[in-house]
């Protein structure tokens, strides 16, 4: 493992670095209020959840809502994403560097009330995350309490945490309003992923333009990537963005052998064919204009001997049993994309089902009061272009596929 | 200044009656499993009665009808 900027510091396996520790290794932030926003804009940097939403342009929103009354601010640790582990690591070993980002976030927002919202499973995190909240001031402390995420893709969607915060069900609700305008209690809500935290805590205390002086082909900033898959040593790196995928696979000790294709971003990322993926540069904004996301930083490695197929289909099963069971087009066409694709899987291709997929693809998207399908759509879009040879001659063979 | 007007729909409420695609078939299919698809853009001013009618006949009240102002 390796440490740029959020993981440099003491040995990662030391476990949290204390806050002690932490404020004598990086001294206090010197930026806050209005001109922390300004410079946050100027970075260009952008949310790490997934959404890469400009985190100064939702400072701003949420500033502007909150004129009229106190925001909250939600610490959003619930990573759901299976193959993510970014941010657990995050919080299990820099827990200080998120909670400076997020009482800077509270003191320039005005926010009366701070959420730590983390995944009830990831204990070690939570834990960190606790202790560390001890060793923090009267003053913040005061306004803070810690809440646990359920172990569901959907619950850190931002209006799924503000919805657990307000009646404790980790279930999207419809936007708009989003909860930057009307979050908790109605209150404008900053929920804020705790890697961009941390990235907000560094970039108070060094400026934009140091946020700014590294990064390659064009890109700003590191980040934090959880590489999975067929790689020697899978886990959680920090490089620049822009990096290449194949230097962030190298970085990982290089495949364990020959790939097929990545899958980028995890499961609301897109499969993207080894041979193209390669050369694409780690960067939010050049992967969506390329129609492929960065998501959370997941880059899952698929080994040729898998079959692609196979795998699509049991992500779909994943993601339709993870709708959240609200809205109708996610609920019954999730389970029905999610059934054609495992008949393809276990008895082989058929062309009506191949038709149908094409067809709910385009009918799901974007009905849902959340981005659930259109996640998962996107996600199968791309499995049937990279595995287009794969799924018109499948064979039945799921049964004969480990998982 | 011009209102356009369109349909919405909360998709957290619709429980795929299909009434409003009884009614206004012009603007609203349904689905294989029974709910709304609402063909994008303003509703044309000749279908705005018929929009409030499918608006008022929700059962569920999901089906809403949402004014934007546009400049000419």
């Amino acid at each position: 493992m390796s440490g740029l900027r959020l993981l440099a510091g003491p040995d990662l396996r030391s476990g949290a670095e204390s806050l002690a520790d932490h404020t004598r290794r990086l001294g206090a932030p010197t930026l806050g209020g209005r001109p922390l926003t300004e410079t946050l804009v100027r970075s260009g940097v952008g949310g790490r959840g997934g959404a890469s939403f400009p985190v100064g342009i939702k400072w701003r929103a949420v500033a502007a809502a909150a004129s009229k009354g106190p925001a909250v601010v939600i610490v959003n640790g619930a990573e759901g994403e299976p193959q993510s582990h970014k941010d657990r690591l995050l919080m299990a070993t820099r827990p200080h560097l998120i909670l400076d980002g997020a009482f800077l976030a509270a003191r320039t927002l005005r926010a009366a009330q701070v959420v730590i919202y983390v995944g009830e499973e990831h204990k070690t995190a939570w834990a960190a995350m606790a202790r560390a909240l001890k060793e923090r001031p009267e003053a913040e402390r005061r306004i803070t309490r810690m809440a646990g995420a359920p172990n569901r893709y959907v619950a850190g969607e931002s209006s799924a945490a503000v919805h657990l915060v307000d009646a404790g069900v980790a279930t999207p609700t419809t936007t708009p309003p989003y909860p930057r305008e009307r979050g908790v209690a109605a209150a404008p809500t900053l929920v804020q992923n705790v890697e961009t935290l941390a990235h907000i805590a560094l970039i108070a205390r060094y400026g934009d333009a140091w946020y700014r002086s590294v990064g390659r082909r064009g890109a700003a900033g590191t980040l934090l990537l959880t590489i999975a898959g067929g790689v020697k040593s899978p886990g959680v790196l920090e490089v620049e963005a822009g990096t290449t995928i194949e230097e962030a696979v190298a970085a990982a000790g290089g495949v364990s052998e020959p790939a097929a294709a990545v899958l980028l971003g995890g499961y609301f990322g897109v499969w993207v064919p080894a041979a193209q993926a390669w050369e694409l540069p780690l960067d939010g904004e050049t992967l969506r204009s390329r129609g492929m996301t960065l998501g959370c930083g997941v880059i899952g490695v698929q080994p040729a001997g898998r079959c692609g197929v196979c795998d699509t289909a049991r992500i779909m099963r994943y993601l339709a049993e993870e709708s959240s069971a609200q809205c109708g087009p996610c609920f019954f066409g999730l389970r029905a994309l999610s059934d054609a694709c495992s008949r393809i899987a276990e008895r082989g291709t058929n062309r009506d089902d191949i038709a149908r997929l094409k067809k709910w693809a385009v009918d799901v998207s974007g009905r849902g009061s959340c981005k659930h399908p259109d996640g998962a759509v996107m996600f199968l879009r791309s499995a049937l272009s990279t595995f287009s040879d794969q799924f018109a001659s499948h064979p039945a063979h799921w049964r004969q596929q480990p998982a | 200044m011009k209102a356009s007007i369109h349909l919405t729909i909360d998709r957290t409420k619709c429980d795929g009656h299909g009434l409003c695609a009884e009614l206004l078939p012009e603007l609203i299919r349904l689905d294989d499993w029974g709910y709304p698809i609402i063909t994008p853009g303003p509703i044309p001013e000749r279908l705005g009665r018929i929009a409030q009618r499918a608006v008022d006949t929700c059962p569920v009240l999901a089906l809403a009808l949402r004014r934007t102002a546009v400049s000419r």
